[in-house]
């Protein structure tokens, strides 16, 4: 592997003694560091709009990854207090030498941290690395990261441990020495004792340092805990485990140990990996970390249902990623990244996404439009939309003035922002209602809600109808507090528009209280008759009495808070219609919104197997030769050959008999090929159909379609079924 | 990936429904209520949502989570129409679910079929005549005028059948004949080991029968108009049928019985140069295709994505051009994932070695891989664009292997851009490996030949071993005593005249000590057992047991190096 096949000059990747080649071009011509953005704008003609279109793209890209990081680290931080507190109490007890703490080495108890993560493994990681970045900053250096794939056996554990404990120590501790700790590394025999010793010389030397150098480990406590972390907890295997808790528990009383058992099932699984001999050793309390449902919720809070970000999701791509989510992984990082690839995807493909800004730029951005961008601007479906609604005059204007269109476009936009304000503050009065009605006609969260309102007028739907019905049911009690939500909703909105929204919601909560008031006075009433029941003993008066009331019930007119109720509801129904129309119906959508779903699935939710059977089963998909065109399932005899081989062995059962596959193999080829059959030397033919059977069968092979078997000569093994 | 295949039996359910649509439904509603139901397709603007919706208050039977899980279809969005026409309009199911029985001559009938199927008026009988002529000289060896007869006559009667199938199709006539027919063919017993193997293949799709997706009958097939549940039970039968028998229903042609049994490496490869590939113009338009993302493949990959190429068709080519057109300015390491003898510590050795430089060994790849990682941490100028062709190879599909490219693939300043071809290569990550990965999928069908990645294989029908063990054979031999080469002489002269005996067991020690004692060869059973140690540590024979407790003696290569080996000794003689 010696042989640098640059360095011979020539270029190629073919060999039979080895299979990997590195290529270092010479540094001259080696260029330091390719500037992305000019990845960018090979595609388009409007080249002076792509390096901006590529900026904007990676700062939306940044504001939104530190809006996400803060997100997490927001949910994050009950979890880190509790932990700190957990901490800091075996912490005080180990430095004072309580009872408790003398009681508890009399155990041996190793004072242990499980921590319920939840199945969504991938977000693990980030999890843990803010647990051991903030123990870190606040309370230990000493921190170990076990994962289960580096620990097979106990000596591993150790090594890993120790080397990940020692190597800290070099990292908080000046440089000086750190030729002495990388030899003690190598040399240091993997045992307890060495690292209760190791761990000795450190506390020592931090107590004797001088202030000047102790600044470092200023923060932390004083002979800090060593906490050793189980990533996951599952996945180690239970010996190992077993031991490395039997051992520390020997050592307890030297080394302030602390264990953290990441665990995404339940916390179950300690007892059922654990004997209870071992588990007896350990002193848990348990940890919740936030579901991960919650914490899409937040993260679609944050960054799709608010104004701070000018890039929205369609309809079709959010419900994909959230279909990823939840019938996939649970992994909100996915979900992270799903939307990373929406904002490049919608930057690369759509020109005008440069006007994809926050409203301060906009101004500038639409005035320095190139002609070839308004344009596409008018080419845009909503836009075109809209000129077949305006009247002649203006029609001329926009299609024909650069200018003109500048402004206009400007104009739509700044209310396409507006629109969308305000859309998220009457979703989020909706969801006020529809999450407490019972059975949740339109779902429960309001990200359910939100793709129905985008999908299209949500009040055409009948979900929508039946949830008013329910509304039009609901208490007074409920009501009160449902409008003063919304009320808060609005007032924290920016939208000006809702001034008077807010007047009228004002007005209901007065005239429901008013109600009240009158309310007590209709309660003598109803009392009195409620007296009158309480009186009668005899069955068949009461039944009687009962029938008149009901009598009256009916025909008395809508009680007043009736009436208010309905026209509290109409008041919402009318606000949704003027605030919640979907985003594809407003002009100029296509810059702020992106919607092209397919794209997005192809490349996050994958089907190869699937394209597979396409390419094999129906060559005219991809090839669009008319030769190969057939309908139903069978295929041209003229087909690819590995289709035809394909095709063929599908009639098959477990074995499959070379000969008989080369004959009907060739029996297709030779029929495909009729007209020069005869010219030909059959033998040359028959030759050369051969080798292309047994290109196709190893390529069958190369798949995984067959496999060669020993049971019987010259036979292969089938390995998938059914199909045509 | 298989995700979206999904192996739970729910999911499979929703093929049925997905399957029904178009005119199953509707000739089921018809039926049911007798109302004359319009004949049109579903317009493509109603949803499917609102269509499983109808076909819910139509007919009560459908359980209601199947409607559930073909919202999640529906939402997932197959049903969009896709610009770059990924064959992605097949449902999951339907793809590869269970085995069902299959007739033996199944194959030849199809194969008559198609040669037949398109505009071209041959009758018939002309059309077999070539394929047939063709190919009967080539077994006429074994006096096979008669059975040929035989199976010419089978090839008319299109469905033979064994007698187990006899209620399922009716062609009762042929059936004694194909009894007798294949009679030889049911000899061989299927072990029960090799079911499991097969089975574990299928691991994923075990599910009860009841939950196995219809299959499509074959056209000519009169029993496709079949009501919904009867086909149901039958499909149970059918399951049932294949997996009960162990008998193998092949017939028992072997290649030795060709004229052309095999053929080498290079004529093949010569052969192939010749043929003229198919559809040249198509697949250079589908590769066009390709090559207008590389851009944005460089962009993503700055983005830290990596990115994995899936599709029919070699894209090793797309790769190289991928590489030679926009990486020729900046380090890349190309791994040749099919190459037989690759490993990741290959892989990882030529980054520590000649990327970085660094001379000296690592205990173990996890080390390597630490290294690697602090190295391109370190110096964030280090840039390196990996390449790998088969990610799915035999070689480095292992969970170990994998694990450790994912996290090589995770470093920011490492750009993976791979190719996978086994149906199964997306069963080799788990989410922490996928997340690792951080792959974008591409679609990229190319339908060009696996040239390279088939080239090492050891392909069934490609004369490999021949050469090699040929030159081996002579080697050894030519370092033995006249005597011991005799006594191999014959062994293999004998094995030689025994060919034609499929069931040739051996030569049995006894009959072989006294051959060779007629041939002054050995004087003692102690001398020729010695010899044959020494043999059988060159692995020149095989010794078995035979069931009454003899010992066999076989040379373990083929006839025709046999052959040729002879040759070559009568000439060295």
């Amino acid at each position: 592997m010696s042989d640098n096949a640059a360095a011979r000059g020539d270029m190629s990747t073919c060999s039979v003694s080895k299979g990997c080649f590195v290529f270092k071009p010479s540094t001259k011509k080696r260029k330091l560091s390719q500037s992305t953005a000019h990845d960018f704008g090979i595609r388009n003609d409007d080249s002076e709009d792509t390096e901006l279109r590529f900026v904007t793209c990676q700062s939306l890209w940044n504001q939104i990854k530190s809006e996400t990081e803060k997100v997490q680290e927001d949910l994050n931080k009950q979890l880190l207090d509790n932990l700190m507190n957990f901490l800091s109490r075996f912490h005080s007890e180990f430095q004072e030498k309580t009872a408790e703490w003398t009681c508890r080495m009399k155990f041996r108890e190793i004072p242990t941290a499980a921590l319920v993560l939840g199945v969504n493994v991938t977000d693990h990681d980030l999890t843990f690395r803010s647990v051991s970045d903030f123990l870190q900053n606040n309370i230990t250096p000493y921190i170990a990261l076990l994962e289960a794939k580096d620990c097979p056996g106990i000596k591993n554990l150790m090594q890993k441990l120790m080397g990940q404990l020692m190597n800290c120590y070099v990292d908080v501790d000046s440089l000086e020495d750190e030729d002495y700790v990388q030899v003690s590394q190598n040399r240091i025999r993997c045992s307890m004792s060495s690292l209760i010793k190791w761990y000795e010389s450190v506390t020592k030397k931090t107590d004797s340092e001088t202030p000047s150098k102790k600044r470092t480990t200023s923060t932390h406590w004083q002979s800090p805990p060593v906490v050793v972390i189980f990533k996951d907890m599952e996945s180690f295997t239970t010996k190992v485990l077993q031991d490395f808790i039997v051992i520390c528990s020997q050592h307890i009383h030297e080394l302030p140990l602390v264990l953290i058992f990441g665990i995404a099932t339940s916390p179950m699984i300690i007892h059922r990996l654990l004997p209870h001999s071992v588990s007896s050793l350990l002193c848990i309390e348990l940890f919740q970390s936030l579901s991960c449902k919650d914490h899409l919720s937040t993260i679609i809070d944050k960054l799709l249902l608010t104004a701070q970000f000018p890039f929205k999701l369609g309809e079709k791509v959010l419900q994909v990623l959230i279909n990823i989510f939840l019938y996939h992984d649970f992994s909100v990082q996915n979900f992270i990244k799903g939307f990373q690839l929406c904002i490049v995807e919608h930057f690369y493909s759509q020109p005008l996404s440069v006007l994809c800004c926050q409203l301060a730029d906009l101004q500038k951005r639409v005035h320095s439009l190139s002609h070839d961008q308004c344009e596409n601007i008018r080419r845009l479906p909503s836009f075109r939309r809209y000129v077949e609604e305006q009247e002649s005059g203006k029609q001329v204007a926009l299609l024909t003035t650069d200018n003109f269109l500048k402004e206009e476009t400007q104009k739509l936009l700044e209310d396409l922002h507006v629109y969308h304000e305000n859309y998220v503050s009457v979703l989020r009065c909706l969801h006020v209602f529809t999450s407490s009605l019972p059975k949740y006609p339109l779902g429960k969260q309001i990200r359910e809600l939100h793709c129905a309102c985008l999908e299209n007028q949500v009040w055409e739907t009948e979900e929508y109808e039946s949830s008013l019905q329910l509304a039009r049911m609901l208490n007074k009690s409920d009501l009160v507090t449902m409008l003063q939500q919304c009320m808060e909703i609005l007032l924290s909105s920016s939208g000006k528009e809702f001034d008077k929204t807010v007047e009228k919601l004002k007005k209901f909560l007065t005239e429901f209280e008013n109600l009240e008031a009158e309310a007590f006075q209709e309660q003598d009433v109803s009392i009195s008759s409620q007296k009158e029941l309480q009186k009668k003993t005899d069955l068949y008066h009461l039944q009687k009495t009962l029938l008149e009331l009901k009598e009256s019930r009916r025909s008395k007119k809508l009680t007043k808070f009736e009436m208010l109720r309905f026209e509290v509801v109409d008041y919402i129904d009318s606000l949704v219609r003027k605030y919640l129309v979907p985003a594809d119906r407003r002009t100029l959508h296509e810059i702020l919104y992106f919607n092209t779903a397919a794209v997005l699935r192809g490349h996050l939710n994958a089907a190869p197997r699937t394209a597979l059977h396409t390419a094999l089963n129906n060559p005219h998909w991809y090839l669009k030769n008319q030769a190969l065109k057939c309908d139903g399932g069978s295929i041209s005899n003229k087909a690819p050959d590995i289709c035809i081989v394909y095709k063929l062995h599908l009639e098959c059962g477990r074995l499959i008999n070379l000969v008989d596959w080369l004959e009907a193999f060739s029996t297709v080829v030779m029929a495909g090929e009729e007209p020069n059959a005869d010219t030909a030397s059959s033998d040359q033919m028959d030759d050369i159909i051969h080798a292309r059977f047994i290109r196709a069968v190893s390529e069958l092979e190369l798949l995984g379609f067959i496999k060669p078997s020993k049971q019987k000569t010259d036979h292969v093994a089938r390995l998938t079924w059914g199909g045509c | 990936m298989s995700r979206s295949e999904g192996s739970g039996g729910g999911r499979r359910r929703v093929l049925q429904v997905k399957f029904v649509p178009d005119e199953e439904v509707l000739k089921h509603i018809a039926d049911d209520t007798g109302i004359k139901v319009r004949k049109d397709k579903p317009q493509p603007s109603i949803s499917l949502k609102r269509f499983v919706k109808k076909l819910e208050n139509i007919s009560d039977d459908e359980p209601q989570e199947i409607l559930e899980e073909k919202n999640y279809v529906a939402t997932l969005g197959i049903c969009t129409q896709d610009p770059m026409g990924n064959g992605t309009s097949v449902s999951g199911g339907e793809v590869y679910s269970f085995q069902a029985p299959k007739r033996s001559s199944k194959m030849a009938e199809l194969a008559s079929e198609l040669a037949h199927t398109p505009e071209q008026s041959v009758a018939p009988d002309h059309s077999k005549g070539p394929g047939k002529t063709a190919k009967t000289p080539q077994s006429s060896k074994h006096s096979s005028s008669n059975k040929e007869q035989l199976r010419s006559k089978k090839k008319e009667f299109v469905s033979t059948t064994p007698y187990r199938l006899r209620k399922r199709l009716a062609a009762p006539d042929s059936c004694l004949e194909s009894e007798s027919e294949y009679s030889a063919s049911c000899s061989e017993e299927e072990d029960e080991e090799d079911q499991q193997e097969v089975s574990t293949v299928l691991s994923g799709q075990k599910t009860p029968a009841k939950t196995k997706a219809a299959p499509t009958p074959p056209p000519r097939n009169s029993l496709a108009k079949k009501n919904k549940e009867e086909k149901m039970s039958n499909l149970m039968e059918e399951y049932f049928e294949a997996h009960s028998s162990s008998k193998v229903l092949t017939s028992d042609r072997t290649l030795q019985k060709l004229r052309k049994r095999r053929l080498n490496q290079e004529t093949l490869r010569d052969l192939l140069t010749k043929a003229p590939l198919a559809y040249a113009a198509e697949i250079k338009e589908l590769n066009q295709q390709h090559e207008s993302l590389f851009s944005k493949w460089m962009l993503q990959l700055h983005l830290g994505f990596n990115i994995v190429l899936y599709g029919l068709g070699s894209k090793r080519d797309l790769l190289e051009k991928f590489r030679t057109s926009l990486l020729q300015d900046s380090v890349h390491l190309v791994v040749n994932g099919y190459f037989p003898s690759i490993t990741v510590r290959s892989i990882l050795n030529s980054i520590t070695e000649e990327v970085l430089d660094h001379i000296g060994t690592f205990r173990s790849p996890l080390d390597q891989l630490e290294f690697i990682t602090k190295r391109f941490k370190e110096d964030p100028s280090l840039e390196l664009y990996v390449l790998i062709h088969n990610l799915d190879s035999q070689m480095l599909r292992g969970e170990r292997s994998q694990q450790i490219l994912a996290q090589l693939s995770s470093l920011p300043s490492i750009y993976l851009i791979a190719s996978i071809d086994h149906i199964n290569a997306p069963l080799m990550w788990d989410q922490a490996k996928l997340s690792l990965y951080n792959w974008l999928w591409y679609e990229t069908t190319t339908f060009s030949p696996y040239v390279e990645e088939t080239s090492y294989e050891n392909s069934l029908l490609v004369q490999q071993s021949g050469s090699l063990a040929l030159s081996s054979l002579t080697h050894v031999l030519r370092s033995l005593t006249p005597n011991a080469r005799g006594i191999f002489r014959l062994l293999a002269q004998y094995q030689l005249e025994k060919k034609d005996n499929p069931s040739y067991p051996g030569l049995s020690f006894q009959d072989f000590y006294q051959q060779c004692r007629e041939a002054f060869l050995v004087n003692s059973d102690l001398t020729l057992r010695a010899q044959l140690t020494e043999f059988r540590d060159h692995k020149l024979i095989r010794t078995k047991r035979g069931a009454d407790g003899v010992e066999y003696l076989l040379i373990p290569v083929d006839d025709s190096t046999l052959t040729d080996f002879l040759e070559n000794q009568d000439e060295d003689a």
